[in-house]
């Protein structure tokens, strides 16, 4: 339950991101900022200071302000808020979490059910096509296909996705996941086909359709609703990495991925660009697998009568 | 025993065929911009384009193009880099190589050495203060972004306390292990913690729940009626069988471990193993060098994967059975 708090704690608080740049701290967190300075008290700051160290070159960022309405972690490389950009970044980094977990549960669910329900051809082909996947490490993967699409989009005929859009990633990440998950269902399908109840359905004259609707459908969703909380920290962790690479969610978007990749350069000096994004991420995903755990002692209690892991 | 490692290389063979396949289709497939200007380069003048066109035999049909591909990299091996014109890109990769495997051998020799020992403590105390522990670095494992990690441990190693209680880390860097073991284990050795740290707690908790429940088995009761020592039970009885789905999830992770996580592991620590030129050539979009890295990183795993199978088999007789 609590685990459930933070994490629509941290939804609630990034969707009020634009509240907080228009109107608490009234700058841009995606243009820079060389020039601005700003009041703190009663004196002005450059966002950008001279640096006094060494032989006096170049420029660094200001540092956390601890001022709620100004600069409160400081500023980046461009001299953008980064308080800000994590609010902005944890929405990109959320939506795709959601998303891409959704996308893939949904395909993958579709896929298992096909392939354990109607069996010889088709599971053959699918589970061939899933094992290929499957075979494929997944980082590995999501390179090719990410360098590949986020270079110059995906032109499909009629559908095109331009190479910036949040839509790659988010169908990368979805696609490199599905045999985890359709594996899984497929094999609770199998052996519940061999169950009376399914039989008993079947040889009533029930369709295809309508068996895998109301009598198989109900006893995969419990197992599927299991996955989804551990599939969305996965997916957020994977976003986060290959945002890392340069090939995940391109610029100007933000994601907790890109902003921990930016504090890299200025993490020495401003050692909050690269923590705080981090942080964000490791409450979130520890939300969600704690979320995962009671979910499944929620749907299979025998699990924690077991008392394994 | 021999039948099982012929038919697990055949269909470790297999599914290499079946990946490169794959590669193939993503690099020179992908619908799109033409195959040739994306792996020449966002610059490239029309004789360049020209010569990629006919290195990889882009106006033929797809077996030859996948047939000239897979003889650029495999064969002959002169895979050339369009960005830094004329790099040889196999011999970066079999130079870089003993880095990346020092990385992943320390890790894995930490983690599973941690991982273990933790699991049977935290198995021998249940129900102790060890328990929540366990339990708590099993989630962290799964929750911390490993390129993060690495940030942080930089920041405490590298960063203020590097002039006091860190002095004697170096300032990152790699030194061979021919060169001095002991530097090469120093220079390592943070890299080798953050790695491990983020599988040692998963195997931990693993293990401890495997150890428990096999510890409740008919077998356990038959040996503690012979009046074996809990100690003997534990240790030659319920960890022996225990280990057995260890090194099952060890196979699944070393793919994971080698495409993923030792390649952000690479990049933030400055290693300049296979991670860290896969990382250049995402940089400077030098597609024949991701190529190169992503093809020659997908089989390792597969190899090791199936040297992996092997052991498994070669501790559980049940598995040569059924494959």
């Amino acid at each position: 339950m609590i685990a459930l708090g933070v994490l629509l704690f941290m939804v609630i608080v990034t969707l009020l991101a634009p509240i907080y740049a228009h109107d608490i701290a009234h700058d841009n967190p995606f243009a820079s900022n060389l020039q601005g300075r700003i009041k703190i008290g009663n004196h002005y700051r450059s966002v950008m200071q001279s640096n006094t160290q060494g032989l006096g070159l170049g420029v660094t960022p200001i540092g956390p302000t601890w001022h709620f309405s100004k600069y409160f972690l400081g500023a980046d490389e461009l001299g953008r808020d980064v308080f800000a950009r994590i609010l902005y970044g944890g929405r990109v980094t959320l939506l795709i979490g959601f998303s891409s977990g959704l996308i893939c549960i949904a395909v993958a669910t579709v896929l298992g059910m096909l392939a354990g329900y109607f069996g010889r051809a088709t599971d053959w082909i699918i589970s061939r096509a899933l094992d290929i996947v499957w075979a494929f490490p997944i980082y590995l993967l999501a390179i090719s296909l990410s360098v590949i699409l986020v270079t110059s989009g995906l032109d499909l005929g009629i559908i095109h996705i331009g190479a910036g859009s949040l839509l790659l990633p988010i169908l990368i990440i979805a696609s490199v996941y599905v045999p985890y998950v359709a594996r899984p269902v497929r094999g609770i399908v199998f052996s519940l086909k061999e169950r009376d109840f399914i039989q008993a359905a079947i040889a009533s004259g029930a369709s295809d359709w309508h068996i895998l609707r109301k009598e198989i459908w109900p006893n995969v969703a419990p197992s599927v609703i299991v996955f989804f909380p551990l599939m969305v920290a996965l997916n957020i962790l994977t976003e986060s990495a290959l945002s890392i690479l340069g090939i995940g969610v391109q610029p100007p978007q933000a994601s907790w991925g890109t902003i921990i990749n930016d504090g890299l350069q200025l993490l020495y000096t401003r050692p909050w660009v690269a923590i705080a994004p981090g942080i964000c991420i490791v409450i979130v995903c520890v939300a969600l697998n704690i979320l995962g755990d009671g979910v499944r002692d929620a749907f299979d209690p025998r699990a924690k009568l077991r008392g394994s892991i | 025993m021999l039948r099982f490692i012929a038919k697990r290389l055949a269909s470790a063979v297999l599914v290499m065929f079946t990946i490169s396949v794959l590669v193939f289709l993503i690099f020179f497939a992908t619908p799109g911009v033409n195959p040739a200007s994306r792996i020449a380069g966002r610059s490239a003048s029309p004789a360049v384009l020209r010569q990629v066109a006919k290195e990889f035999g882009l106006n033929r049909p797809l077996p030859i193009r996948y047939a000239l591909m897979m003889f650029h990299l495999f064969i002959k091996q002169d895979l050339t880099s369009y960005v830094n014109i004329g790099d040889k890109i196999i011999p970066q990769i079999t130079a870089a190589a003993p880095i990346t495997l020092s990385l992943i051998f320390g890790a894995v020799v930490i983690w599973l050495f941690v991982g273990i020992s933790g699991g049977v403590i935290a198995a021998k105390n249940k129900g102790k203060f060890i328990d929540p522990l366990v339990m708590f670095f099993g989630i962290a494992a799964i929750s911390i972004p490993v390129y993060w990690l690495g940030q942080m441990v930089l920041l405490v190693t590298q960063g203020g306390l590097h002039r006091s209680i860190f002095a004697w880390i170096p300032n990152g860097g790699y030194v061979s292990l021919t060169q001095s073991p002991w530097q090469w284990a120093l220079h390592l050795l943070f890299p080798w913690l953050t790695l491990a740290s983020l599988y040692a707690g998963i195997y931990a908790r693993v293990l401890r729940g495997e150890l428990i429940n096999n510890m409740n088995e008919d077998y356990i009761r038959t040996a503690r009626a012979k009046g074996l020592s809990e100690r003997r039970i534990l240790y030659r009885h319920a960890l022996r069988c225990s280990l057995i789905s260890i090194v099952s999830l060890f196979g699944l992770d070393v793919g994971v471990l080698v495409g993923g996580a030792a390649l952000l592991t690479e990049v933030v620590f400055g290693l300049q193993g296979v991670g860290w030129l896969t990382y250049q050539g995402l940089q400077n979009l030098d597609l024949p060098l991701i190529m190169g890295c992503v093809m020659y990183g997908a089989f390792f795993v597969v190899l090791a994967s199936a040297v992996v199978d092997v052991l498994y088999a070669y501790i559980d007789p049940r598995i040569r059975v059924v494959a």
